[in-house]
């Protein structure tokens, strides 16, 4: 066999059908669901007569509409309430596994699956969710996808989908003190575009990437798809494993080292072939700072807003004069001279624990700028909030002046009641600057959870590194 | 699933790259449990002033475009969130086609899961098409399926490219579920040999009980 990747590997070990011309017949391993965009599918589902194939390969959680205030309170949005109540019901119905906003594992879909070892190197997995691409931390093709390929999946546990061109993202040198996981990948998709990773899956590969914990791969490999890619991955290796063992799903004992012998066998071969490559200097990767509305308009912490004249393509130039517009920036400005208004620490991409301890040693002993209408830490789970307040970083951030919440996607899609208010400009570890993602009018600015404690603290963005805070 | 085998309809020029599906479906219209009605919340926020007042300097507000059923966009349409609702809403609104130099993925699967039939064509072949549907108020455009071919009245026809799996689900309307589970052999084969137990039990708590 000639040597494959590590996409190449994983998908032909689930190819259940594959006829010429036609999309493969694949198997998923784990099917995440939430209540966003899974009622449509099991309507479909019920109005086929079709059950769901496989409910043990299948969980589900509530995290998009959570509030993360008080969860004994009655949900008083009817949509949002609507919403829980169909996914519980259609759990319940089909034998499906829910995490539901009162259980103590609840929290971001996609902060829970590795959390609770659902998670595996090796495995398909699929959400309808497009920062399924997380996953790929592990080693896992993980994808998002759309509520009528989430019916296909419950009715088959398989999907119809054409191969995708391995691309590899190499990040070389070393990561310097003050850039994290965060910075790394919005350095990359600053120099790749938005859209390159269309029609490819990426896999991040280089000694920056090796050393990053599972929390920084998992951010890494988050923002794929802010990059076009439905998935992004890193190869399995001795930090993976040691971040596997033990957890509820994994395999124990002898299981445990039959499956890391497994898992080792995954890396990309030798002389394997990539469609693209593409090689990034982790030396020269500064603390970023979106500054337009997509998270490819970004820059160093030290750099400026760009003027659309500097862009020779048109279509670039127009979209970056109406993001300035949007976004109520002029051009020149330096990055450290734009104020924040409020500050969310907290999504899929940076919730995790590592994330929250990171921030709390920026804001120790210090208090959010008064110009600041709003701090939010919003754990990804309650696992991690629970263990942030056995660290004691919840009294840390509300000492600091934050608001310290219960898990759940928050302000980084603001379907609950965390809403950026229009005009309010916000320094957020999310993933998406695009126009009123955080809220209507409301204009974002995508940074490290490091980054955003300084921001919070300094009432404007600052270069973290001149902070005089011992940083990793 | 509504077939798709040929359409003649008007062509609006969407002149805007990499629009993201937030913009098409904002995320306050993703609390619904159905698939109908999104027609009029496509580009929410673009398209309507406060009070939901037509904003008019917004293309689909523009008299010469009302009715139009062919969507022409710039590159990397479709990015960014997962949402089917947007193609939901560029169906109900009543676009058939989208035609565009580049899609992202996830949109273009949720175009052909909805009958919406979207044709990658070279940059300069898209270019010359905004040209004169902006140039001539009205501009058809007739997009052929089994010929794969899109004519103009102007004597314009170009070719566009698509897989025979797909068209031929287009072309009959096919529910791909039902085309999967004829499959049922063969999935149940790869489960013997992967997947022959329920998951394994964990000891997480499960014990909440459930919202009715």
């Amino acid at each position: 066999m000639p040597p494959r990747t590590l996409y190449d590997k994983i998908w032909d070990h689930h190819v259940v059908t594959e006829e010429p011309g036609k999309p493969c017949l694949l198997y998923i391993d784990r099917h995440y669901i939430h209540e966003g965009t899974s009622p449509q599918a099991f309507a479909g589902l019920k109005s086929a007569g079709r059950r769901v194939r496989r409910p043990d390969l299948t969980f589900a959680v509530m995290d998009h509409s959570v509030s993360t205030r008080n969860r004994d309170l009655p949900v008083l949005d009817a949509d949002a309430r609507g919403q829980f109540e169909a996914l519980a019901r259609n759990c319940r119905e089909t034998g499906v596994r829910l995490f539901d906003m009162h259980s103590r594992n609840q929290g971001i879909v996609h902060i829970i699956g590795p959390e609770l070892g659902l998670t595996q190197p090796g495995f398909t997995i699929v959400c309808g969710d497009s920062h399924t691409s997380t996953n790929g931390a592990f080693g896992s093709l993980a994808f998002g996808i759309g509520t009528s390929a989430v019916e296909h999946v419950l009715a088959t546990q398989c999907l119809r989908e054409y191969r995708s061109k391995p691309m590899r993202i190499e990040v070389t040198g070393k990561r310097q003190r003050g850039v994290t996981a965060k910075d790394v990948i919005l350095a990359i998709i600053g120099k790749i575009g938005i859209s390159a990773g269309v029609g490819h899956v990426l896999e991040y590969t280089g000694s920056v990437i090796r050393g990053l914990s599972m929390e920084g791969r998992m951010t890494v490999c988050n923002m794929s798809i802010e990059a076009g890619a439905r998935a992004g991955m890193v190869a399995p290796d001795e930090t993976t494993f040691a971040y596997m063992e033990g957890r509820p799903f994994v395999p124990r004992g002898k299981d445990f080292h039959v499956a890391v012998d497994f898992w080792k066998s995954l890396a990309t071969d030798p002389g394997a072939l990539y469609a693209k490559s593409v090689e990034l200097d982790g030396d020269k990767i500064a603390p970023q700072v979106t500054w337009g509305t997509n998270p490819g308009m970004v820059t160093d912490v030290t750099g400026h807003v760009p003027s659309p004249d500097s862009f020779a393509d048109p279509g670039a130039r127009q979209a970056v004069g109406s993001a300035l517009e949007y976004m109520d920036l002029k051009p020149g400005t330096a990055i450290t001279d734009i104020p924040v208004d409020y500050v969310f620490i907290g999504s899929c991409t940076n919730s995790r624990i590592e994330d929250l301890r990171a921030a709390s040693k920026i804001i120790a002993g210090k208090h959010v700028a008064p110009t600041v209408k709003l701090a939010l830490a919003v754990p990804g789970s309650r696992v991690v909030k629970t263990q942030a307040e056995s660290e004691g970083l919840d009294k840390i951030f509300r000492d600091a002046g934050f608001e310290w919440r219960d898990a759940g996607c928050s302000m980084c899609i603001g379907m609950n009641d965390d809403v950026l208010p229009s005009g309010m400009r916000c320094a957020s570890t999310s993933n998406r600057n695009f126009e009123g993602r955080q809220g209507k009018g409301g204009r974002t600015h995508l940074v490290s959870p490091i980054t955003a404690a300084a921001a919070a603290i300094a009432g404007h963005f600052v270069d973290v590194r001149q902070m005089g805070v011992e940083l990793e | 699933m509504q077939p798709f085998t040929r359409h003649t309809g008007k062509a609006l020029p969407f002149d805007r790259v990499d629009v993201d599906t937030d913009q098409m479906v904002p995320k306050q219209f993703l609390k619904s449990q159905t698939k109908e009605g999104y027609g009029r919340i496509l580009f929410y926020d673009w398209r309507y002033l406060p009070g939901e007042e037509p904003n008019p300097e917004f293309i689909l507000n523009e008299p010469r475009y009302q009715g139009a059923s062919i969507l022409l966009t710039r590159r990397n349409f479709g990015c960014g969130s997962s949402r089917e609702h947007a193609a939901w809403a560029v169906a109900d609104y009543g676009f058939r086609a989208v035609i565009g130099p580049s899609f992202a993925d996830i949109f273009f699967k949720n175009c052909a899961m909805n009958g919406i039939l979207a044709i990658t064509l070279p940059e300069d072949q898209v270019d010359e098409l905004f040209r004169r549907a902006q140039a001539t108020p009205g501009y058809q455009l007739d997009v052929d399926l089994p010929n794969q071919t899109i004519r103009d009245n102007e004597g314009l026809e170009l070719k566009f490219e698509i897989d025979d799996f797909r068209k031929q689900a287009l072309l009959k309307g096919l529910d791909e579920i039902g085309l999967t589970l004829e499959h049922d052999t063969e999935i149940s084969s790869y489960e013997r040999a992967h997947h022959p137990e329920p998951a394994q039990q964990s000891p997480v708590d499960f014990s909440y009980p459930v919202a009715s």
